[in-house]
Parts: C-alpha cells; structure tokens; sequence
C-alpha cells in the first residue's frame, strides 16, 4: 500500500488497520530466505545440465554420425562405468595423482615461499622478474620434449610439467597478495611500534590470503594441463596415457570417460580450495 | 609564557619530502613552534594542505625532521614508541580481526602486555568507548562512528603518554561527529591524557580544547595561538555560547587570511621544477 492510501484527501489521517487494503503482508523474513530461493542455483545448474545431456543424447541416438565420432552421454557412462571394472585403470589414476601430487605440492611451497619473498623484498622481485615474466608468458608445456630428453618417460617429465605450469599463477598471486596489503594498515603498524616480523606475520600474510588461495586455484588448471599433455606425449601409464590409447585405438567412448575423469577431478580440487577460501573470508559481509 | 615542563614542545621543527615526480624537494612544514603543556587538549586548525598532518605524524614518529627540535618530556623523538598513540583519520582496521581483535592490535604491536591481560583490559576499554555487545563485529559490520570508536580504543589500550588525534571524525557524519565529539570529551575528561588534535573544523577545535593553534598555509606555521577559557565539562550547549561565537570569528578569520592569498604567493612554497 501506498502512502497516500493511509492519508485522508482532507489531511486527517484514517487508522491504517481500518483498511480493506490493509491485508495481512506477505510475510519476507530478512534473515533467512526462502527455501526455493537458497537451493535456486542447484537447481538451475542441475537443470540445464540435464538438458544439455538429453539433446546430446537426441542428437547421438539420431547416428547422423557414428558412434565413433558422436557416442551420446549414455555410451559415455557405460565406458565409465567399465572402466573403474578393470584394475589397469587404477594404475592410471595412482599414476597421474602421484605426478599430480608431487608436482602440484612442491609448486605450493616453492610458489608460496619465493611469491611471499619477491612481494615483501623488492630486491628479490627485481631479480626474480626476469624469470617469473619469462616462464610465465611461455606455456610450460612447450617443455615437455626437453624434459622426456632428460628424463625419459617415466614420472619425472609430467611432474616437472606440472609444477613449472602451478608454480607461476602462485607465485604472481602470492606477490600480489603482499603488494596490496593497504597502506594505511601498514601505517596503524608502524605507529605502534610493531616490528617487521609481526606486520608480515599479523597483517600482510591474513590480508595475503585470498590472493594465494586464488594462486592455488589458478595453479590447478594448470597442473591439471600439464598432467593430461605430457602423458599424451609419452608416458607409460596415466589417465592422459589412456586418453590418447583410447583414441589411437577408436574407443571414442572410452577416450571421454576419460575426459570425464580429468575434469570431475579439477572440479573437486577447485571446489575444495573454494571452501578453504570461503572459510577465509567469513568476515566479508555476504554480498546478497 | 609556557609551562616550563612542557610535555610535548617543538622548536623550528622544519619537515621536507622528496617528491620523486617531479624531482623537487617540498617544505610541507617550516619552523613550527609550539608546546603542548602535561594534560592539556591542544588542537591545531589551519587552511587544508597546510601540513598539519604531516606535523601530528612526525610527533608521532612516522616521518623524521629536516630541522629543529621534537621533545616529548625532553627526549627527543625520532621513531614511534608507547608512550605516544594515534588515532587515525581513516579507522585502519584489521578487517579478518573482530572489534577485541582490533582493540588489542596496538599493545600486541608493542609486545607490552600478554594476550589474556590485553584482552580483559580491552573488554574494559570497548565498554568505555561505548561498544559493549559488539565485541565479536567485524569491522565491515560497523558504521564508520564504531569503527572510529574501535580505532580510539586500541590508542588508548596502549595507555599512552599523549594522545595523538588526526581528524578522527572528520569522515562522519554532522551527527555522529558531534556525538562523537561529547563522548571524546567524556572520555578524556576521565584519563586526562595529554591531547594533540588536528582537525580542519573550527567548532570542533574550539569545542575540544584548552588552546587551539592555527597553522598558516603551506609551508606550515604557527600563526595564532588562542587559549579557549570555557569551563568544564562541557556539553554540546557550549556551541552557541556568545564567547564560544567569539572565538569561533577570531580563528575563522586567521584562517581566512590563509586562504585570500594570491596564487602566485601560495606557489612560493614550491621550489621550482
């Protein structure tokens, strides 16, 4: 209802409870939404994805194109499903996650210790910049035939790879981190008398946090590439290994179980570090 | 003229930048000289830019001297210690750290109490400055009037010698900076610390204060002293006070010469490029 509405045209003001318009308001709690409007992006997202998969199923199940080139969804999970049926593909998976693991954990710490230190020293940026810019603007990947010249095809190339493809998004991050800390944050330290150690320790590193964790975000992509190309290129075994197996030999289904595979896992990993992020964050104030 | 043991007292205190734009060295302040008398309310006015900023931060050992003498109970300042605490104009909060976060930042930075000790203290203090309940806020949760309250008490956690104020309340609003300014008082009128304020407005100086000083524009100056005779306490009443009104005319009008000065004589302050 308007204000005019509980106004008399004569200027005297009539009880608004008195009013026919006055029905009881639909009742909108401030402090928790309803339920459709908190599960509105599960089911939105579930949705279209479910779409999705029925036209592509359509249009597979038509065959304009055969399996070989077009399998629909369903061919897809009976391949997934026979897949995880074998013990081969356990040795894939222990294979590319021990690579992954490897390369991905020592891109962390290298990452995070030489990022925090080209942020808080800029003697060290200096001398690092070369570097960082260099290997950054070249896609890592581009090394992986130097490093099987070195390395054969064993393990050694793919975690390499995949380290030099984390390492770089956390360390630019990781800097960015230090870098922005706020000035005046910086300011209220200094007047108190803090010492280095504890403004890095107190106020640069929590206010670095989300830049990192965006650095460990970015670095999974990455790593995840570096996994599935190398092992493409030459690996003994491997879910990149299969991928390119399964083509060579036309087992299309197969070769997208695969694919399925990689990405379910850089799904998961991303959506773990979100809710690390997350958790970091709880003092912003929710957006909506 | 001046108490003999001043707390706080500068003598041709001359501070210069370096601005690396443009190459040239700029005298924000040159040849202030004033004291601050043990438990006196001091406030500095002056035209904006004039450096009063820049002189409250070299008192509290942010930027050092090019000339001249600073000396807090006659030793000379040179770096920031505990015996001095600045609330800031922009609050500074630590913003993943709740209110008691905040509130014990400044004695954590010093290293001068333990956790448990600074935390009951802290609770005591965020009582005082009218906070109770919001102990556990961030500070993204508060009005700028609390975050500015947060600010205040981790400077006085620290129990610190002289307080140091710049524009604490100038990002506010009209309301909120009057009451603001009564609780301040309040406030102060129980711990008697020593007060170094620098504030743009004229009222709230007057208002605050045993003495105001105004500074000329740029290179800064002591130009006008005036020793504010109201008594106290005082209430918000004391703004409309005929001598209140007098006083008010008097600075406003010292600033006022500040400001009417052609544009070549304000760019002498400038060395040439």
């Amino acid at each position: 209802m308007s204000i005019k509405d509980s106004l008399d045209l004569r200027g005297t003001a009539v009880p608004v409870t008195s009013r026919e318009s006055d029905a009881p308001r639909e009742k909108r709690s401030v402090v928790q939404p309803s339920r459709i409007k908190l599960y509105e992006p599960l089911i939105l997202g579930t949705l279209s994805v479910v779409l999705a998969l029925t036209a592509w199923q359509l249009v597979a199940n038509a065959r304009i194109y055969s399996i070989l080139f077009l399998p629909g969804p369903w061919d897809v999970a009976q391949a997934f499903v026979k897949l995880f049926q074998t013990d081969d593909i356990w040795l894939d998976i222990g294979t590319s996650g021990t690579e992954m693991g490897i390369g991905y954990g020592m891109a962390i710490v290298v990452g995070l210790v030489i990022g925090l230190l080209m942020g808080w020293y800029t003697r060290f940026q200096f001398a690092l910049d070369p570097f960082v810019n260099f290997f950054y603007s070249t896609p890592r990947i581009v090394l992986i035939p130097l490093f099987i010249l070195w390395w054969g095809i064993e393990m050694q190339p793919k975690i390499a790879v995949i380290f030099l493809g984390a390492l770089f998004p956390i360390i630019i991050n990781t800097m960015a981190g230090v870098r922005n800390t706020e000035a005046a944050l910086l300011r209220v330290a200094r007047s108190f008398g803090a010492s280095d150690a504890l403004i890095f320790r107190r106020v640069v590193l929590p206010g670095s946090v989300p830049f990192i964790l965006t650095g460990f975000r970015l670095g999974i992509g990455h790593a995840l590439t570096g996994v599935v190309v190398a092992e493409l290129i030459a690996a003994k075994h491997g879910v990149g290994q299969l991928i390119a197996i399964s083509s060579q030999t036309f087992q299309t289904p197969k070769m997208l179980a695969g694919v399925v595979l990689i990405a379910c896992t850089g799904m998961l990993l991303t959506a773990i570090l979100q809710r690390i992020e997350n958790r970091f964050q709880s003092w912003r104030p929710q957006i909506r | 003229m001046y108490d003999r043991s001043a707390k706080l007292a500068a003598t041709g205190v001359v501070i210069e930048y370096w601005l690396h734009r443009s190459k040239t060295l700029f005298t924000a302040i040159k040849g202030v000289d004033l004291t601050v008398r043990p438990g006196e309310f001091l406030a500095i006015v002056g035209p904006s830019g004039c450096g009063k900023t820049t002189f409250l931060n070299a008192v509290d050992g942010l930027l050092p001297i090019a000339d001249g003498s600073l000396t807090l109970d006659g030793r000379e300042i040179t770096k920031p210690g505990p015996d001095r605490a600045m609330v800031f104009q922009q609050p500074g909060l630590l913003p993943w750290r709740t209110v008691l976060g905040n509130v014990i930042f400044g004695v954590e930075a010093q290293g001068s109490m333990s956790k448990s000790e600074a935390v009951t203290r802290a609770r005591h203090q965020i009582e005082l400055v009218g906070l109770n309940g919001f102990e556990d806020a961030y500070p993204l949760e508060l009005s700028g009037g609390m975050q500015q309250r947060v600010n205040l008490a981790r400077a006085l956690l620290t129990d610190p010698e002289m307080l140091l104020l710049d524009e604490p309340f100038a990002a506010l609003d009209a309301q909120t900076r009057e009451m603001m300014q009564l609780e301040l008082l309040k406030i102060w009128s129980q711990t008697r610390k020593t007060a170094l304020f620098i504030t743009h407005d004229i009222k709230e100086a007057i208002y605050l204060s045993d003495r105001v000083i105004v500074f000329t524009r740029r290179p800064g100056r002591v130009k006008n002293e005036l020793e504010i005779k109201l008594s106290r306490p005082r209430d918000l009443r004391v703004k409309r006070d005929p001598q209140f009104l007098t006083y008010e005319d008097e600075i406003w009008e010292s600033i006022q010469e500040e400001l009417a000065v052609p544009a070549e004589r304000l760019m002498k302050g400038v060395p040439a490029a």
